[in-house]
This record gives C-alpha cells, structure tokens and sequence, in this order.
C-alpha cells in the first residue's frame, strides 16, 4: 500500500537567505573546476562576497515580516525564521562579510594566510614548487559559505534533526580549515586533527542525547517535545539524560568549561583570519541554537537543569579568566578570553529570563565584531627576518612590546578591542555585559551575575597587561629578541629541520593590508564604538523581535 | 525478548566507543571509536522507532549514516594529511599546541 506522494509546499521566502549562501557555496565549488587558476580567485572572492550581502539583503526583505508576524515556520516547522533565529543570522552574515576580506586580503606581501597546496606535506618538494608557482588554495572561500550556512540554519532549527545536520555542515568545513594555515603548518594540521577528534566525539555525544531525548517523548519537534516535557510520563530521567547530551554538544562548540580543552590549541594553529571566523561565527550559532533549545524545547525543564548551567557557566567564566592571566601567546590568550567570554554569555543564558535572548544576542554581536577585528590585527603582525623578509604572524607576546611606539594606529585599533573585550565603557563590549549581566539579575541568578562582574573584573587584567606592553614596554623597544623557541615558532617538529634553524634575529613588524582587512578592521573598530556610545538603535531592534515562535 | 534490551545494547556499544576514543593512541582507531559512537545511536534511534512506532527514528538513523560518511570523508583526509607530514598517526605524537609557560 503505497500512499500517493505529496509534494511538500515550501515557502522559499524565509529560506532565502540560508539557499543563497548555501547555493553560492555549490557554485564555488564549481568554479573551482572551471574557471583557470588565474582567476579563480577573484572569482570566489567576489562570488562569496556578492553572497552574504545578497542572503543580508534577503534578511531585510523579511525583517517586517517577521516583527508583524512573529516569524515564519517552513517545512512543516523544520526551520523557523522567528526574530532571535533573524537577528542571529544576520550577526552571522556580518561576521563571515567581516572575516571574508580579511582572508581574501593577501597584504603586501602578496600571500594570504593559506597554505598554496594544503595536500601538500609540509617541507617537500611539491609544497616548494607550489609556493614559487604562486599557487593559491581557493577552495577556502566556498568552505567558509558551507560553514556560514550551516551556522545559519544552527540556530534556526524547529526539530533535533535539522539541528544535528546544521552542527556538521558548520563543523565539516571548520574543521578543514584550521588545518590550512600558510606557515607553522604543522601546528595547523595538529590543531586541525584535535578540532576534528573532539568534534566528531562531542557531536556523538549530541546525537546519542537526540536519541534519548526521541526515546523519552517519540519525537523530534521542538514543539512536541515541549509538550510532551510538560505531561509526566515516567520517562522523565532518559528526557533529562537526553537533554543534559544535548547541551554537551552545544557546551563543546561554544566552548564551555569542561568541554574547552580544544579551543587554545585550535585557535592558536589555525590561521588567524579563520580563527576569528570560529570564534565569532560558531559562537554566535550555538548560542542561538543553545537558546533556542532551553527556551523552547526544554522550558519545561528549566529548574532541573539549573544546577548543570550555573555549574557550566561559573566553572567556564572562573577557568576562561584564570588560565589566560598566564598566556604567553596572543593568539592563546585571546582563545582564554573567548572561553571566559563564552561564560558571561552563560550567564544571560542560564538566566531563562524573556530578557536573555536579546541581551545573549546583542553581547554576541559585540563580541563578534571585536573578535574579528581582533584576530586581523594579530594576522597583520608579523615577523620580521634581519634580512628584512617578512615571514609568519609575531604571535609570542614579548614581540608585541612597543608596538605602540612603532605602529601607533594598528596598536591603539588593537586598544580599542581589548576594551571591547574587557567592557569598558564607551565599547559595545560594555553594553553587552551590562545585558547579559542585568538580565541574570532580573532572572533570579544574581549569583552568576556577581560572579560574572568579579571574572569580568580579573579579565580586564589581562587585557590590560597586553596593552601596558604595547604602550609602556619594560625595556626600550630594541627587539632584538634572539628566536627563543625557533621550534614551536617555525613549527618545525621534526630534529633535522630544528638543528638547521640558525639562531637569528627578528623584530616585529606590521605589514600592509592591501585594503580589504583595512576595510573590515575599520568597520569593527567604528562598530565597536558606535555599539558603545548608541547601543540604542539596535538593542531595541533586537528586543523588539525577541519571542520565540512556539 | 524485551526491547529495551536493544537501548542497553546501545548504551553499552555507546560506551566501549567512548572508551576507544579516549583510550586509544592511533588517531584511526580513535575515529573507529566515535564511527561505533555512532552507529550506537543508530540502533538505539531504531529499536525507539519501534517503541514509538513511529519512522522519525529509522529517518534520523538514514540521516546519522550519511553525517557519518561526511566525516570519514574529512576525518580521514585530516588524519592522512598529518601522516604524510609525521609518519606517525599518534594522537600522543601531535603535541606541538600547549599551554607553555614563559621561559626563565
């Protein structure tokens, strides 16, 4: 007995933004075979940009809608684009245009941050003539689009299914891409290789939690189970089981203590335009799909799981602040402030209060833009050979002393996002603490928000140290720093290529963008300012379109 | 025989594939724990298909299967890429990223 097929009615519409990224993607992809090397670049970049406006310039489309309405439910409820799943997109739109042309920017050295050929075994042959050839592996810039529509739909998932596929399409490429990197290439292998084992691992874990939490109420719509959550079954322990895995995937790809362990050594290895891509981007996915799970799905669950947010949250804010007080590395200090960062959003989070959404969604964005910005400075920052080549990124923090003195305008940009970062008025890192933290109080978790404000008290610590050394260096900028640790610098593992390393002298030096990075480190430096001193404006867009469609 | 029979099966393929993957030294073997991680999941999501009686189970397991393909797909050309670079599949071996304190 075989029913008549019926064709499902989708509404493409509200799918607009997600099919436009995701169709580029493809097209990229096809690019790659078809269009000669030579322009293959400025074809992806250009098609990669025209994306993201044309699925930001689709958003808009639908922003009355969805503020009348409350948002649309497409295919039966599979994907919702309801105002906290919009607003989330677009952050992610803004961020991947951001990072984009940092990594499209290739300096004016003439390389970008990628390796030429990444197949190509570090020290051979083949990487030499690769290089020389001027080679370029342009792949990345459709597998930054895949990640950017899976991060999309993250968030705007109506059933356990659909989330679990966004979680691999936004991982898949992410994982890819932290193995890229154009110099340390071992480094960046060894952060690809642990990104993708504790990955896949966590994502196990968040499928088995889908399967418990199918078992306990026989379906996988959000709406559903939230029913199903409110009426007593005797199933309720395999629920919270269920539930409690679930969040560990999500706590993974946030980055939440204990499920953080990957994220220094994945930030350090990978290359620095893409880092600021995952932390900002992947950030902002599973927060709203975080969201979204608690405040729909399991509302009914709230109080029991309490005890497991405000453990996760307190336990992330207190390691996040602790550990990066003693990074010797900016890139992993900056991967401990993520950490701490992840666990101030917490507590707007485990606040399940009507204001967290807006205020999680608003504090994301700021932190977005200052992360980005960020990590395009450090990328611009490099080292300086006595010869005068310049070669990779002058990550060790000793070699950013007086960069103050000797690039006043990158160091005083730099400033600008360590304040973000640290919430200091006038930058919209403030106002988003101020969010997220006045939103745990009216939520009853005054607690986590005191906690919150005394972290976020020793975290400026280290924000502070940073800048100290770029403007008030102990010794005069003279740095000559003999290459101290030229095998973790040149990520150079192997004894042969460690005892050839002569003992040379470098200094730091800052290389020029040739535009593009210049463009989006403006934009989040002027972002990050104006989100300080008129927060106005968006915050009430945000809040505005702040309910969930149930 | 009793169905929930199947879901403690599951748990248990569940947990030797966890222990695999944190016991184990070779990144394959690694992988091999979470691709059992997985297929775990799988029956559980098919034996509650049939508690329910419902197929949003069996339809979720397909859906497991394929994510399961993508990332041997990624999974190994990351773990390939490293070998050729090393000749060490060692998960002990890549030790380059750490928390190094500053040198005296």
């Amino acid at each position: 007995m075989i029913a008549e097929f019926i064709a499902p009615t989708v509404s493409w519409g509200p799918l607009a933004p997600v099919v436009v990224v995701l169709l580029a993607a493809v097209v990229g992809v096809l690019l790659e075979a078809f269009v000669p090397a030579r322009f293959r670049r400025v074809a992806q970049v250009t098609l990669s940009l025209a994306a993201v406006v044309g699925a930001l310039v689709a958003l808009a489309l639908a922003w009355s809608t969805v503020k009348s309405t409350g948002g649309y439910d497409v295919l039966s409820g599979s994907f919702v684009l309801d105002g906290p799943a919009l607003v989330a997109q677009a952050i992610i739109l803004v961020i991947a245009l951001l990072s984009v042309l940092v990594m499209a920017d290739r300096t004016a050295s003439d390389e970008d941050a990628f390796a030429p050929m990444v197949s190509a075994a570090p020290g051979s042959d083949y990487e030499k003539i690769a290089t020389t050839r001027g080679m370029a592996q342009t792949e990345v810039y459709p597998l930054v689009l895949f990640a950017t529509g899976g991060m999309m739909i993250f968030g705007s998932t109506g059933d356990l299914l659909t989330l679990f596929v966004a979680l691999e399409v936004l991982s898949l490429p992410l994982y890819l891409l932290s193995g890229m990197a154009r110099r340390r290439r071992l480094q960046s292998q060894e952060a690809s290789l642990k990104y993708f084992l504790l990955g896949a691992f966590a994502s196990a874990f968040f499928i088995f939690g889908i399967a418990l939490v199918y078992g306990a109420t026989g379906t996988l719509r959000y709406s559903e189970i939230a029913t199903a959550v409110a009426t007593p079954t005797g199933t309720e322990g395999l629920l919270l089981l269920g539930a409690v895995l679930i969040l560990v995937g999500l706590f993974f790809k946030v980055g939440a203590v204990p499920f953080h362990m990957w994220t220094p050594d994945v930030y350090q290895g990978a290359p620095t335009p893409i880092t600021g891509f995952m932390a900002a981007g992947t950030k902002v996915a599973a927060f709203a799909a975080m969201l979204r799970v608690l405040y729909v799905m399991l509302a009914g669950l709230g109080w029991d799981l309490t005890v497991v947010l405000w453990t996760v949250a307190i336990a992330t804010m207190l390691v996040g602040t602790v550990a990066g007080l003693v990074q010797t590395d900016i890139k992993r200090l900056l991967a401990y402030s993520s950490i701490a960062h992840a666990g101030f959003v917490l507590t707007g989070v485990a606040a399940l209060d009507k204001q967290g959404p807006s205020s999680v969604l608003f504090y994301l964005l700021a932190y977005g833009l200052a992360t980005v910005g960020a990590f395009a400075i450090i990328s611009i920052v490099r080292e300086r050979s006595a010869s005068g080549g310049v070669s990779g990124e002058a990550t060790a923090l000793s070699q950013w002393a007086g960069l103050g003195r000797t690039h006043p305008v990158v160091a005083v940009t730099f400033l600008l996002f360590l304040l973000s970062f640290a919430g200091i008025p006038l930058t919209a890192g403030f106002v988003g603490k101020f969010a997220v933290f006045s939103a745990a109080v009216h939520g009853g978790a005054w607690p986590l928000a005191l906690i919150g404000v005394l972290a976020s008290a020793a975290a400026a610590f280290f924000y502070v140290k940073v800048i100290v050394l770029m403007f008030f260096p102990a010794s005069e900028p003279t740095q000559a720093s003999t290459d101290a640790e030229p095998a973790a610098a040149a990520g150079t593992g192997t004894a042969t290529l460690l005892q050839t390393a002569p003992a040379r002298v470098v200094t730091t030096t800052v290389v020029r963008p040739n535009g593009l990075a210049t463009v989006s480190i403006a934009v989040c430096a002027v972002l990050t300012v104006v989100l300080g001193i008129f927060p106005g404006g968006v915050l009430d867009a945000i809040s505005q379109v702040a309910a969930y469609l149930p | 025989m009793s169905v929930t029979n199947y879901v403690v099966l599951a748990a248990l393929l569940f947990s030797i594939g966890a222990s695999a993957v944190l016991l184990r030294r070779n990144a394959i073997i690694v992988f091999m724990g979470v691709e059992l991680m997985l297929n775990a999941t799988n029956l559980a999501l098919v034996t509650f298909a049939r508690i329910h009686g419902n197929l949003v189970g069996q339809v979720l397991a397909f859906f497991v299967m394929v994510v399961a393909a993508a990332e041997v797909v990624v999974g190994l050309a990351i773990i390939v890429s490293i070998y050729r670079t090393r000749r060490s599949a060692s998960v002990d071996d890549a030790n380059l990223l750490k928390d190094v304190r500053e040198p005296a």
